[in-house]
């Protein structure tokens, strides 16, 4: 079934300078009792975004009017913790397209690209840039060109290539589906099995 | 050519084909289900028209989600019944194994796994669980997968995986008095952090690694989660098939021979190469304990919170946040904190020898007063052999009582919370903001370094006791 496409995105930015951002963070285990995919976006960042009686905190991010965009831009180690995709599926339900940080853990990596969400690694000055240029301008744009492999900073054209497996890349880029991938080569998986049971 | 890896050896026995320029097909040998991750999996089994590919390679259980206390009874959470009844629903379609709740076989999917002898050597085993890198201290390559991998999985047993560079970690010389694994890889994260082997698969080795015994083993490998490694794995010896050996679904008779015979191939070469090593002293290695919001932030139990000064820059404002939400100033001494909860459990530390060991401890001594301990077993093996061994009598006698088995506390998705604000010393894995309920404030320890703490009611020294 195939995934969302991405090709190439402009958008502003949402910043989270916080390290080591983990996936109870992302999503509390208390939201995982849904047997759908749907409405994790609602409780993306919950503890952080709402307070115990519901009402959003005003000086999290993600309740700020300032600051709105489909990249997400976070500070080093994202993604750590537990391998709940729930994680992709609420920061893909709440609207982004890409999360942008230093480096992201793998189980985190590997789970945003299956869902179309493209996680873009940059070096630790790029991403220091970027917090500087949304800071002091919250309307900067972010332009993230796949096919290139290139993360630019529009109003000074600042930029960096990124790097990203050419299997995931494809895949990305045409919205093709790891599974689909695997159901098509299920006779070379029974040779395989023959030869090795 | 160098010789190869225990992790290159098993990796390369399981690889279907490679795609071009792209990951490896790795056959997977054993799949592992629980309710929380596979329900969109199994949705989307159904969405393709298509089965499972091999029902008898793969196994559940409800784990994660299910109370602690009258598991006999309906679950009283309207979304946690109908999700464990969902995995039920799902494993009855699809023909999927199930020990479901109150199953003789039932327990935490990664304490199950071993004590059933469904884990083996140089075996691939996915789950759809982080932790799942606890079956790599057999000497097979286990790691935690995402539900889009889980669904995978399930279609075709096979999953699409980079081959991650591999790391060795050795641990030589002898443990001090009162310290043992929890504290090993605490200790290892504590240095290299929560990313410090984020792409690389671990091979945990050396003296004191040698010498543990396989539960111990599974406490490390656990952990390697929480360094950021793919997975933690452990070469398999005499007390690796030991432990196998006799065990529910351990080959018997000829078949057990020929098994061990292949296995005993499976450690490193002596020429191995590895992309990073790392070497540490046992005789360095103290009781610990975290004090922060991730399970890096972990210092020996006689030293102090770092001061501001001592924490790079650029991580100063994370760490700040992470002091605000524990109520910790930098520089406090974590010894005499008050704790208002012990928590022994988990795929981490909730084996028969986790309570074996927190029973010895407190026997014929007292719980303090304000501490409330939930002692919950990992399995309803691990249950029934503590009732056998005399240790839920022990336990009770000291003012302690023993719940039924399950994932509890560890990640609070059942009512097991600590309430906000209140501290507990937990066995378990992670100590991120909130992850024990909202609020809570969690300190990662050994069970001995608990219960040190459940008998004085604050953070306390096992060493002072023994």
């Amino acid at each position: 079934m195939p995934i969302d496409k991405f090709v190439k995105l402009e958008s502003t930015c949402v910043p989270v300078p916080i390290e080591n951002v983990d996936t109870d963070q992302i999503i509390p285990a208390r939201f995982l009792k849904a047997t759908t995919r749907d409405g994790f976006g609602d409780n993306l960042f919950a503890d952080w975004r709402y307070d115990k009686s519901g009402n959003p905190k005003e000086d999290f991010v993600l309740n700020d009017p300032t600051y709105s965009g489909k990249i997400l831009v976070a500070s080093q180690n994202f993604g750590s913790g537990s391998s709940r995709e729930h994680a992709a599926w609420a920061i893909a339900g709440y609207g982004f397209k890409a999360v942008v940080s230093s480096f992201f853990a793998d189980i985190f990596k590997n789970n945003s690209l299956n869902n179309g969400l493209l996680p873009v690694q940059v070096s630790k000055e790029f991403l220091e840039e970027l917090f500087q240029a949304i800071e002091k301008d919250p309307a900067t744009k972010v332009e993230i060109d796949l096919e290139n492999q290139k993360i630019t900073l529009q109003p000074n054209g600042s930029s960096e290539s990124f790097e990203i497996n050419p299997y995931k890349k494809k895949c990305m880029l045409n919205g093709f589906d790891d599974i689909d991938y695997l159901l098509n080569i299920s006779n070379e998986i029974a040779t395989w099995e023959k030869a090795n049971s | 050519m160098a010789g190869k890896t225990l992790f290159e050896k098993i990796w390369d026995k399981h690889v279907v084909t490679k795609v071009d320029g792209g990951p490896s097909v790795l056959y997977i040998d054993r799949h592992f289900v629980h309710e929380v991750t596979s329900p969109q999996a199994f949705a989307g089994l159904r969405d393709r028209g298509i089965q499972v590919r091999r029902p008898e390679k793969t196994v559940a259980t409800a784990d994660h989600n299910i109370p602690t206390l009258n598991q006999d009874q309906p679950i009283q959470d309207e979304l946690s019944r109908f999700q464990v009844n969902k995995l039920a629903l799902n494993c009855e379609e699809f023909g999927v194994p199930l020990y479901g709740l109150n199953h003789k076989w039932n327990g935490i999917v990664h304490v199950i796994g071993p004590e059933l002898g469904i884990t083996k050597p140089e075996m691939t085993i996915v789950c759809g669980d982080s932790h799942t890198s606890t079956h790599g201290a057999f000497g097979s390559i286990a790691f935690g997968i995402g539900t889009s991998e889980v669904e995978m999985t399930l279609a075709t047993q096979t999953l699409l995986q980079n081959k991650p560079k591999t790391m060795r970690i050795n641990i030589d010389g002898e443990l001090g008095k009162g310290v043992v694994s929890k504290d090993i890889v605490l200790y290892i994260i504590s240095l290299i952090g929560t990313g410090g082997a984020t792409g690389y698969f671990v091979e945990f080795a050396g003296s004191a690694i040698r010498n543990l015994s396989m539960e111990a083993r599974m406490t490390i490998c656990n952990m390697s989660i929480e360094m950021g490694a793919r997975g933690g794995m452990i070469a398999p010896d005499e007390t690796t098939f030991e432990y196998v050996k006799g065990r529910e679904f351990a080959p018997k008779g000829a078949e057990w021979d020929k098994a061990v015979e292949e296995w005993r191939q499976l450690p490193s070469d002596t020429d191995a190469e590895f992309d990073k090593e790392l070497t540490y002293k046992a005789s360095d290695i103290e009781p610990m304990i975290t004090y922060g919001t991730n399970p890096g932030m972990g210092i020996g139990i006689s030293k102090s919170i770092p001061t501001l000064e001592e924490i790079e820059k650029s991580t100063q404002a994370t760490f700040k946040k992470s002091m605000q939400y524990m109520d910790f100033q930098p520089g406090d001494a974590m010894i005499g904190k008050k704790v208002d909860y012990v928590f022994i459990g988990s795929c981490t530390n909730g084996r028969i020898e986790d309570l074996r060991a927190f029973a010895a401890f407190v026997k014929g001594k007292k719980k303090a007063d304000n501490v409330t301990a939930w002692i919950v077993p990992g399995s309803h093996q691990v249950e029934a052999q503590a009732e056998e061994e005399g240790i839920r009598q022990i336990l009770e006698e000291s003012g302690f009582e023993m719940r039924q088995p399950g994932c509890s506390a560890c990640l609070a998705m059942n009512d097991d919370k600590i309430p906000e604000g209140n501290y507990a010393v937990s066995t378990s894995n992670r100590n991120f903001e909130g992850r024990q309920g909202p609020g809570a404030r969690t300190m990662l320890a050994s069970p001995l370094t608990a219960a040190a703490t459940a008998i004085t009611g604050k953070i306390t020294d096992p060493r002072d006791f023994l």
